[in-house]
């Protein structure tokens, strides 16, 4: 289960689903462009519920055949560049969604169900792009529509988080929509800030936000493998880092420039 | 005192319509709404509840990013907010795409939570700081979410007001119609009518959108603003250059 961040990278194939949270949930940055080095292809990306700055990295790199997600987001940073002109020439496609609409297909794929029902949804477009959202009547109700959607199992669950255990449990406080992304995934891939010996299940304050290794498949120790986006209650974003990554990313020869210097500095680390 | 500028009105004008309600929550790219709840539950005495997307200080979730849209459908939320790079006027929000779909000549982030929350949450608020006829049309090209439902479609919630850089419409959802209510400092009437691409009705007295008082504002420019400099450091350096500096 322990191993090298290149082999943690290596195990995620081209053409997987991978499910990634938001910015501020715990972001496996450092994998991320492990991905992009390895330059991986035909990723299928899916939002827990959005995405941001590691959706805009990948599929500017051509990583990336299909996003599925409620939003990609970089917040008060700006629309995501590389998004928005992957859409414009059609190099990506969307599967548009709504969050809890993203949760209820992981939901359903946690528990082993082939759909879950969601309220709301009806009426807008995203039901009519959406061929695979159903509307049946309330079987328990009386003329009551509701939208049925398909379980969502992702390939595998990236993250980083701030700490596992050498069984594996890996701490993921209440950002617990990465629990519900590792219980829905046929495997979860995680980079950590540190391993600590004595097991996070004894403390029953910290098992309480403990993913259990049981669903854990690979966890690969990087300090500060969340840069830049930054890890809840551990470090910061790098807002400079980021900003100029959106204003390199505006153009292809930015982010062409920007991609090149990575290379070179992952190199060099 | 320096001036009031707009984002201060709103953030009053909004925190008015937000008193007596028991939970309001604010989600993404949303620093004015944010602002307007933290400003209420001051003027609440901390009888609100505000949780506010993106923030570890104010939040009443613990389960997760899916507990905002449990906690909706099941009525514990009384208000939120909602945007959108076009809005018509039928109160349809489009945050996904413009010119054609799924390849647009203008791709936006996404609908997040909106095509859920805007059926649920009783009193949602819409919001544009870029009231044009190009935001403000007559008809969304794409519906994240639908501003009114067909009775048979469960929807406890939906729109009550717009509010924008310009002035504040009340929304009927009976008539399916806005109404202006108010003009902020500067416009007119006219001057809405002809930024607004959407038609709508005129309240029979329009007032001037009213400012907020010396302690309202102290509170703005205090302790909300250090609160909301959490979530949006950026609005807030730029809206609060003292709060942020002190």
């Amino acid at each position: 289960m322990f191993c090298s961040l290149d082999e943690l990278v290596a195990r995620i194939a081209n053409g997987a689903s991978v499910a990634l949270g938001p910015d501020r949930s715990g972001c496996a940055m450092a994998a991320v462009r492990g991905l992009l080095a390895r330059g991986a292809r035909d990723l299928k990306l899916i939002g827990v519920p959005q995405i941001g700055f590691q959706a805009d990295m990948l599929i500017g790199a051509g990583c990336v055949a299909q996003v599925h997600t409620a939003a990609i987001t970089l917040g008060e940073y700006g629309l995501a560049p590389r998004f928005v002109k992957g859409i414009k020439s059609g190099a990506i496609d969307i599967l548009d969604s709504t969050c809890p609409a993203m949760h209820a297909g992981l939901q359903a794929a946690e528990k082993g169900l082939p759909f879950m029902p969601l309220r709301g949804l009806i009426g807008s477009d995203l039901m009519r792009a959406r061929a695979d959202w159903k509307v049946i009547d309330n079987p328990f109700g009386d003329d009551d529509p509701i939208v049925l959607l398909p379980a969502i199992q992702p390939d595998i669950a990236l993250f980083h988080a701030r700490v596992a255990d050498r069984d594996g449990n890996v701490w993921v406080g209440v950002a617990r929509e990465l629990m519900l992304a590792a219980h829905a995934a046929r495997e979860t891939y995680v980079t950590v800030e540190r391993v600590q010996e004595h097991s996070l299940l004894d403390d029953e304050a910290m098992a309480a936000g403990t993913i259990s290794g049981l669903y854990i498949c690979a966890i690969a120790e990087v300090k500060q493998g969340a840069w830049p986006v930054g890890l809840a209650g551990c470090y910061e974003e790098d807002r400079a880092y980021l900003r100029e990554y959106v204003e390199l990313a505006a153009s292809d020869e930015g982010f062409a420039a920007w991609m090149k210097n990575t290379a070179a500095v992952e190199r060099a680390a | 005192m320096r001036k009031v500028c707009v984002e201060e009105l709103l953030i009053a004008q909004i925190a008015t319509r937000l008193a007596g309600l028991r939970h309001v929550a604010v989600g993404v790219s949303s620093p004015i709404p944010g602002a307007a709840a933290l400003l209420a539950r001051e003027l609440s005495a901390g009888a609100l509840r505000v949780s506010i997307l993106g923030s570890r200080k104010h939040t009443s979730f613990t389960d997760g990013s899916k507990e905002l849209f449990d906690c909706a459908a099941q009525g514990r939320i009384d208000a939120f907010f909602l945007g959108g790079a076009q809005i018509d006027g039928t109160a349809n929000i489009n945050l996904n795409a413009i010119g054609g779909y799924p390849q647009s000549k203008v791709r936006l982030p996404g609908a997040f939570g909106s095509s859920y929350l805007y059926f649920l949450v009783p009193n949602v608020f819409l919001f544009t700081m870029a009231h044009s006829s190009r935001v403000l049309v007559p008809r969304v090209d794409f519906i994240s979410s639908p501003g009114t439902s067909a009775a048979k479609v469960y929807r406890p919630g939906g729109p009550r007001a717009l509010l924008t850089n310009r002035c504040v419409f009340d929304f009927d959802r009976s008539q399916k119609r806005f109404t202006l209510v108010s003009v902020h400092p500067g416009e007119t009437v006219t001057s809405i009518r002809e930024n607004t691409g959407f038609d709508y009705d005129e309240d029979q007295s329009v007032i001037t959108t009213a400012a907020p008082s010396t302690n309202t504002l102290t509170l703005i420019r205090g302790p909300v603003a250090s609160a909301i400099a959490e979530v949006y450091p950026d609005f807030a350096a730029r809206v609060f250059p003292h709060a942020c500096a002190a």
